[in-house]
């Protein structure tokens, strides 16, 4: 049974509320933190415990905290960034629904380390339910004292805000947030000036994932070393994984990293296995953006050693064998799902999502999307495939956000790894609209000790 | 010490003031390798860095850290540092990059140059003849919308347009109130005037001046000739606007001035923004004090058969050591 700490209390009736929260030791961590603490005592704990964000890109929180500049009487922000909108990932909506205290102790913890005033919690617009909660949560704590003016009879300001946003996936990018916060058109600013320099109205911010935030609440009320304990390698902690798609029981774990991916999928404490008794063809490991991967590659290194729910493990083999934590919205594809299929339906919302700033994106999202779109629907033509690889490469790496490069992947992966099905679509334009490639090679087991894996077209 | 940050460009090294960008350094060299800029406006705060067809290559970060850049960045919004190396025309990484930008900046746009007023003096056509593929590989129906009049003066053809947010830079820094701007998103985003009112302002016929492309362009001026058979001369008057200095170009053809426009530099970019009324309305020589022809770079269309062509003299044809000291504008005429 793994450590939870984010979602130990999760069954607890009326978690939700203040009072049930508190006697199951919330609030511990602000009493803690602003008490006995200073700022930079508490940044110096994120730091030790080496917590790495958990929006996607899982850059180290403490050093995030540490690079926000400290100009005399400019205010600083924190932002917290809930716009979570992911095909695969609804980890921060159910932490919201659910046990909305832990967000805003963490928040109030997190704004004391950076010297925040004023904190925003920025909210995807569709999120209507979640916001509400929010907003009672926050009453709450408010008339308890733990928000407000001179906190804890301590003397610290912190007025925390709901926004709720317009809906919109480019808004979950830092910088797009921001201006999106500020009440202008959401695109992406180019960077440098990073937020930590200038951000929300110019001034030094820092944008957080709510689960980082969240993650915050057990590092100070354990101690970083403790924290740090829990997970491997530079991987420490605990990771909620929205896991989705034919799963026997999809829905948000909370897991120790560095737990095999195969006994995440199979397991019954974890997913389960695959549902209706079907097997396992392909996955996406961490929300749709992220390269795509058959079933064997999942499950173990390109070596035959066993795969590993970390950031290193996951991203092992770079962009030929390997793929990425991303925000841990695990997708599982049984055998008879069509993976050009899906391809198209994530370069759909990508070429939806696009803020049609930059040239590269806004074109080029549109293009696969079409292209995509022609395969699976049986016009597709050989050279089409290589045109896909080809505008996915000229998107990769030339935009002002990553949103170009998450266009990208999983067109690009999903070539990679399935360019037979791709070539079956073409050649079979009329069976491939009633019936699928089905499952082919792509679970033959990696054996170990292999001088030559023989892997799909590499 | 001084305070002057090195910097070298394909292996041709300049000094600059900090803060400079990489593309106005390489602009400080001039030449060949200056790398085309379709949407940073040097006279407009805040632009570049979106239409990407600036990208380079940074091999070496600067002389305290010497990594290199891990993607290419866009030139125009990346400062340099001293000693950083930057490859433009000799990575063919970038070039790769670059071709593969101009693909995409055309999958959508009309190619309708022969009944464009832009042609001949458009940033694309010049990039694409540059850079472009010949044929392209995009099979699909192009998007297109419906034209719009803005104001009585200006038209906007948004299908030619290539989103660089320049004419929105202009409306926000030149005059005084914007009513224009972006609409929708991703590939669907357009310029407009929302609910089509009128850009009425004494400045807003610069937004005809900075469009790269023939997106938006002079409705007095429309359908009238193409640019290659005008004349382009310099001339002033005193304008009563107090922001405008009434420094022009006039577009003759015959004896008729076709149009007004602001000067232009090397890099295609105005001098000084000038006003409507110089623009629009002043459209007779009477009104103008002629200065000289405009120099016009003689590998440009536009110079094609005016000025910097050499007649070579009849003495010139008997004379092999003249023929000899005159041999690249001989070569010159025998291409036109």
């Amino acid at each position: 049974m793994g450590r939870k700490l984010l979602l130990e209390h999760i069954n607890v009736p009326g978690i939700n509320t203040l009072e049930v929260y508190r006697q199951k030791g919330g609030y511990r961590a602000v009493e803690k933190a602003i008490k006995t603490l200073t700022p930079d005592e508490i940044v110096e704990e994120v730091k030790k415990s080496g917590l790495r964000g958990r929006g996607g890109a899982g850059f180290p929180t403490g050093m995030k905290w540490s690079f926000l500049a400290k100009p005399e009487g400019v205010p600083r922000y924190l932002v917290c960034n809930a716009d979570e909108s992911e095909p695969g990932t609804f980890k921060d909506r159910y932490l919201m629904n659910y046990i909305p205290h832990a967000l805003i102790e963490g928040m109030i913890v997190s704004s004391f380390a950076l010297g925040a005033n004023t904190s925003y919690i920025y909210v995807r617009g569709e999120m209507m339910p979640q916001i509400r909660i929010l907003e009672k949560a926050i009453a709450e704590a408010k008339a308890a004292g733990f928000l407000g003016q001179n906190i804890l009879g301590t003397g610290y300001n912190l007025e925390l805000y709901v926004q709720p946003g317009g809906g919109a996936y480019i808004c979950g990018e830092e910088t797009a947030l921001l201006e999106s916060l500020e009440g202008k058109r959401g695109n992406p600013r180019i960077k440098p000036p990073f937020p930590a320099i200038a951000g929300l109205y110019g001034c030094p911010t820092v944008v957080n994932n709510v689960e980082s935030i969240a993650a915050v609440v057990p590092i100070i009320n354990d101690g970083g070393d403790e924290y740090a304990k829990i997970g491997i390698g530079r991987s420490t902690g605990t990771k909620l994984i929205s896991a989705s798609g034919n799963l026997v029981k999809p829905g948000v774990y909370e897991i120790e990293l560095g737990l095999p991916v195969e006994e995440f999928i199979y397991s019954d404490e974890y997913c389960g296995g695959i549902a209706n008794g079907k097997r396992l063809k392909a996955t996406v490991a961490g929300g749709s953006s992220v390269p795509i991967l058959p079933a064997n590659l999942t499950l173990k290194y390109a070596n035959g050693d066993p795969r590993l729910m970390s950031y290193e493990s996951l991203s092992e083999g770079g962009f030929a064998t390997g793929t990425m934590l991303g925000s841990g919205g695990f997708i599982a594809f049984d055998e008879d799902q069509c993976i050009v299929r899906n391809t198209w339906n994530f370069a759909r919302f990508y070429h939806h999502e696009s803020c049609g700033q930059c040239s590269p994106c806004r074109e080029g999202t549109g293009w696969l999307e079409k292209v995509l779109h022609r395969l699976e629907y049986g016009h597709g033509k050989m050279s089409d495939i290589d045109l896909l690889v080809d505008v996915s490469k000229k998107i990769e790496g030339n935009t002002i956000c990553p949103l170009g490069d998450a266009a990208a992947w999983p067109v690009a992966s999903a070539i990679r790894h399935f360019r037979d099905e791709f070539e079956w679509h073409v050649k079979e334009p009329v069976k491939s609209l009633s019936s699928n490639y089905g499952l082919a090679n792509y679970a033959v087991p990696i054996e170990k000790k292999v001088e030559e894996v023989k892997q799909d077209n590499l | 010490m001084s305070d002057l940050m090195k910097v070298t460009i394909d292996g041709i090294t300049v000094e600059v003031a900090p803060g400079t960008s990489i593309l106005n350094a390489a602009r400080q060299i001039g030449g060949d390798i200056v790398p085309p800029a379709m949407c940073y406006y040097s006279k407009l705060e805040g632009s570049g860095g979106k239409c990407r067809t600036c990208i380079v290559k940074v091999s070496k970060g600067s002389e305290k850290d010497p990594r290199p850049m891990p993607k290419l960045v866009a030139s125009c919004r990346t400062t340099v540092m001293d000693g950083m190396e930057v490859q433009n025309i000799t990575s063919p990484e970038v070039l790769e990059a670059r071709s593969g930008v101009v693909e995409i900046l055309l999958i959508n746009h009309p190619l309708d140059c022969p009944v464009c007023d832009q042609a001949g003096e458009c940033d694309l056509q010049d990039l694409s003849y540059e850079h472009g593929l010949q044929k392209t590989r995009y099979e699909f129906e192009r998007r297109t919308f419906e034209r719009i009049d803005i104001g009585d003066k200006i038209q906007l053809h948004m299908n030619r347009c290539i989103l660089c947010y320049r004419c929105v830079f202009v409306a926000d820094q030149i005059t005084n109130k914007r009513v224009h701007g972006i609409l929708n998103r991703g590939d669907h985003s357009e310029i407009s005037t929302y609910i089509q009112t009128a850009v009425d302002n004494d400045f807003s016929g610069n937004v005809i001046d900075v469009c790269p492309v023939g997106a938006l362009t002079d409705k007095t001026f429309r359908f009238k000739n193409r640019v290659w058979f005008t004349k382009p001369v310099d001339a002033h008057r005193d304008c009563n606007h107090e922001k405008c200095n009434g420094k022009v170009t006039l577009w003759y053809k015959g004896a008729d001035v076709l149009r007004v426009t602001a000067r232009k530099d090397q890099f295609g970019e105005v001098e000084e923004f000038i006003c409507n009324e110089c623009r629009f309305e002043k459209k007779a020589t009477a009104d103008w004090t002629i200065e000289q022809p405009t120099h016009i770079s003689d590998t440009s269309v536009i110079s094609s058969n005016h000025y910097e062509t050499f007649k070579p003299l009849p003495v010139i044809k008997e004379n092999l050591a003249l023929q000899q000291a005159n041999k690249v504008e001989l070569e010159k005429t025998s291409k036109f």
